[in-house]
């Protein structure tokens, strides 16, 4: 279906999202342009750019523990990274209109800190909060925290649903209107308005009151990423917006039809939940001129190290006296950790993984730092602004995507040339935003709800609820059945 | 970049304004200048925290809990589960609950995070609580919060003991405290137990903030080496209450070592600053039974008592610098005296009963303040952290007149430049960082 968009065409529009660059090889830190990873005037400088090109939201990944490899510190790449929450508070304080969407663990924290944490933030950028909900199972993140790794893998997804089942009661359990602020009835609150939520579950167990009153969008968008079948499920049930890593066209089509099919079964609508791939470009005046660009970012992003270090992961183990220039290890891989936290543990994938990159480096004629170029550097937008600006139209009508979340390459400007140059060949289109549409008599921002064009979010699932059901709106009874 | 300053209490005194809410007196936001419906709004602290930083006020802190104020009797999830299973009708509001009071708080790391870019040189002190928190969160946030405010983050460190908080985590069943022990002065386990995890989280905290070493980003395009991991730690922290491997995901912020506060109202708590704090807040002079053991004490004996907890706890040895002791003040002034005292009592005929504080309540005019906060330095005291009846009134009078006054007697320095650390308001020195200590004296050893 098409929505009618504010310009009056009936083109499907475009969601862009700005991905702060991340503590991996992809970020370039060896180039003069890079700046500092951690300085708050980066991470103000990056949303500014986004908030000018008028992007959807910026995109926090989160750090639990310092990448190792071999049982030390990782060097190779960026590292260090600032806690998500405060951050976002930072950048909410130098934006005005923009969405703010942090990834946080639902394993390594509790409902009611998270939720009211959420909250705050909510009403501290007056509605423009996001949570990027992930799950994580293993002893080696677990060893920074008190419980440490109490959660058996199959259960993530579990603790996941529980978790933001709780979330929403919590942000439910002041009234929208349980503030009063009555000065000559002496009544602040209603406390008949503010409700104890009694909550029992495999994970949580809890008799509970938000100190958070009702924030200005209810409920921060809830974004996720997983992929598995399970993660689809959660998605299905939970998410508004997908962070997807199915960039190529037909299996972003298939993809897209996979997870919004699933949502007619959680009684949802096809437009309750926006599909973002990840996705990286290199930009040039010609197209000849964007391949050199990419084939400079990708060397930058692969050192003789870094590819080096790369294979050690997957064969899980120190592989002295291995060439860069050189062929894959003859060995298999084994189950050991070389580098923490990044590599499937499980053998056999690795094994099969490591006979499909022989395939490729045999087919294709690559060294083993041509090899891991080619895997890992992988730029999906490569050409002409007009080029980019055409093929991210195309996915978006294609319904291979509803947008992209661009991840650049370098820490902070990045993204700056994509502001300048693709963004108003995009509105030329009339498949992006001119405009965030503040309010004309107020000014007030819109919310990121409104800003992704997605409708009021469902209220939490009866499961677990011991004696009390929130007061949801009416309206947002009817738009959140409206599937 | 910081400046150089000394490891000894400067002369001059530190002052400071604790925020909460619409202000400390329960009717705070009956007040007429009070702002209280927009409280949850990023504009309300906005407005707040420029009056004091215009000012060239030392440093603001910002009161939080992880439980609702006037909400104490909600049963524990057992007791509402088991009242369920009866049968019983579902009862989930409050029969305590006050309508007539301010209800309902933000997170405060994350309001001062939103303030950080919208000031230039007020020190911001979130209360970041330990019992059911993360120390591996608390560590990284009040590090990131360093970063946003470059260099003007500190940490009001504050423990949960009661019923409420603990039903709103469920599960961790922690000791039970005895109030009536901890306000009579008497050792209680169940405390000793809380102050202890406290403790353990503090060093935490601390030793994550050193984990980087200020040096170890190298971007050596030779090596590809972006880090030197040698200078990257793990902390390994085995303590009797948990465990954390580190390093850090941060790297060392710009003060290194954030100064850790608290508020202490008995020597057990002293001792807890002793070992953990940079500084001290105290409540002097106060003869409610809110001020628990302090009740009565005299801001020469608070000083003393403070002085003994650090004597005993050995905590010059560890080369680490006296604790600032900062005493607590409530606030009310006016242009005289009278109206001051007639400005409180109407608050409290809005409330319906005088106000009670842990702290000593002062109502009198600028001068008087003034003459008030000089006699406690002349008692050993190092600052003075003012909490406002009510905000914005008593926070504008503190900024206009009172900071005016102090510093025409010469007790508080002239405004400070743009982009101060919170250390240097607090006179702590430059934070040597523990990691690369211990590096250098090996190499000695092997030398």
């Amino acid at each position: 279906m098409t929505i009618a968009t504010p310009h009056g065409s009936a083109r499907r529009q475009v969601h862009l999202v700005a991905h702060f660059p991340g503590v991996n090889s992809h970020t370039i830190w060896s180039a003069p342009e890079s700046g500092s990873q951690i300085d708050f005037s980066s991470f103000a400088h990056f949303a500014r750019t986004a908030e000018r090109g008028l992007f959807d939201y910026v995109f926090l990944a989160e750090g639990l523990r310092v990448r190792e490899h071999g049982g030390q510190i990782h060097d190779l790449d960026v590292a260090g990274r600032p806690a998500t929450l405060a951050i976002l508070a930072g950048m909410a304080s130098v934006t005005r209109n923009i969405g703010l969407v942090g990834t946080l663990s639902s394993t390594f924290n509790e409902p009611y800190e998270l939720a009211r944490q959420l909250a705050t933030l909510d009403h501290l950028s007056n509605g423009r909060a996001g949570w990027n909900v992930v799950t994580t199972s293993d002893a080696f993140h677990g060893a920074n925290f008190r419980r440490g790794a109490f959660l058996p893998y199959e259960e993530r997804y579990r603790r996941a649903e529980e978790f933001v089942t709780l979330a929403k009661r919590l942000w439910d359990s002041w009234d929208a209107d349980a503030i009063l602020a009555d000065r000559a009835g002496r009544r602040f609150a209603d406390p008949e308005r503010i409700h104890r939520v009694s909550h029992r579950g495999p994970q949580f167990d809890v008799a509970a009151t938000s100190t958070v009153p009702r924030s200005p969008q209810r409920y921060p968008v809830i974004v996720q990423a997983g992929d598995s079948p399970a993660g689809r499920d959660f998605a299905a049930a939970n998410a508004e917006v997908i962070f997807s890593r199915h960039t190529a066209f037909e299996e972003g089509q298939a993809f897209y039809r996979d997870v919004k099919g699933r949502l007619a079964g959680a009684g949802r609508g096809e437009d309750s939940l926006l599909i973002l791939p990840g996705a990286s470009f290199a930009l040039g005046d010609t197209e000849d001129e964007a391949r050199e660009r990419a084939r400079h970012i990708s060397l930058a992003q692969t050192s003789p190290q870094t590819a080096i270090a790369w294979v050690e992961a997957i064969w899980g183990q120190e592989l002295p006296g291995l060439d860069p220039d050189g062929a894959l290890p003859e060995i298999d891989p084994s189950d050991g950790d070389q580098r923490q936290g990044q590599v499937s543990t499980n053998v056999q994938n690795r094994v099969a993984r490591a006979a499909q990159l022989r395939e490729r480096a045999r087919t294709e004629g690559l060294t083993l730092r041509q090899l891991v170029a080619a895997e890992t550097a992988k730029i999906e937008f490569i050409g002409t602004p007009a080029a980019v600006a055409s093929e991210i139209d195309r996915y978006v009508q294609g319904r291979a995507a509803d947008g992209f979340v661009l991840v650049p390459h370098i820490t902070p400007t990045g993204l700056d040339e994509f502001v300048d140059r693709v963004v108003p060949l995009l509105q030329e289109r009339g498949v992006f935003r001119t405009s965030y549409g503040a309010d004309p008599e107020t000014g007030a921002n819109p919310t990121l709800r409104h800003t992704l064009g997605l409708p009021a979010p469902q209220g939490p699932s009866d499961a677990y609820a011991v004696d009390f059901q929130p007061d949801v709106p009416a309206d947002a009874h009817l738009e959140g059945a409206a599937a | 970049m910081a400046p150089i300053s000394n490891i000894e209490p400067s002369d001059r005194l530190v002052i400071g304004v604790a925020l909460d809410g619409a202000g400390w007196h329960p009717a705070a936001w009956l007040d007429t200048e009070s702002a209280a419906e927009s409280l949850f709004t990023p504009d309300y602290w906005t407005h707040l925290i420029v009056i004091a930083d215009e000012a060239g006020l030392d440093f603001a802190t910002f009161e939080d809990a992880l439980r609702l104020r006037s909400f104490g009797a909600f049963a524990s999830p057992r007791d509402a589960h088991a009242a369920s299973d009866a049968g019983d009708p579902p009862r989930t509001v409050d029969p305590d609950a006050r309508a007539d009071v301010v209800e309902g708080r933000l997170d405060a790391l994350l309001t001062a995070s939103l303030l950080a870019p919208r000031t230039r040189r007020i020190g911001l002190i979130p209360t970041v609580t330990t019992t059911y928190t993360e120390p591996f969160h608390v560590a990284t946030a009040l590090q990131t919060l360093d970063f946003v405010s470059q260099g003007r983050a500190g940490w009001q460190l504050r423990i949960s003991a009661d019923s409420a908080t603990e039903a709103n985590f469920g599960r961790q069943r922690l000791p039970r405290v005895e109030v009536a022990n901890v306000i009579a002065g008497r050792p209680d386990a169940g405390l000793d137990e809380l102050l202890d995890d406290a403790a353990e989280s503090a060093e935490v905290a601390r030793l994550l903030w050193d984990s980087w070493e200020d040096d170890a980003v190298i971007r050596d395009v030779s090596t590809g080496r972006f880090l030197d991991r040698s200078r990257v730690h793990r902390i390994d922290f085995e303590g009797s209450h948990f465990s954390v491997v580190g390093p850090s995901i941060v790297p060392r912020s710009p003060q290194g070592q954030i100064p850790v506060t608290l508020l202490s109202h008995s020597p057990r708590v002293h001792a807890l600053a002793a070992v953990a704090a940079d500084v001290v807040f105290v409540t002097p002079e106060n003869d409610d039974a809110a001020a628990g053991a302090s009740r009565g004490t005299s801001a020469a004996d608070i000083v003393r008592e403070v002085r003994e907890a650090e004597a005993s706890s050995g905590r010059a040895a560890r080369g680490l610098a006296p604790l600032r002791i900062i005493a607590d003040l409530v606030v009310a002034l006016d242009d005289s005296g009278d109206l001051a005292i007639d400005r409180l009592s109407r608050l409290d005929a809005l409330a319906g009963s005088p106000f009670s504080s842990d702290a000593r309540i002062f109502a009198g005019s600028v001068p008087e303040a003034a003459t008030l906060i000089e006699r406690w330095q002349s008692d050993g005291i190092d600052g003075v952290r003012l909490r406002p009846v009510s905000v914005p009134t008593d926070l504008r009078l503190i900024a206009d007149q009172l900071l005016p006054e102090l510093r025409a007697r010469g007790l508080v320095a002239d405004p400070v430049p743009d982009g101060r650390f919170l250390r240097d308001a607090f006179a702590l020195a430059p934070a040597a960082n523990r990691f690369a200590t211990r590096t250098t004296e090996t190499e000695e050893v092997a030398a």
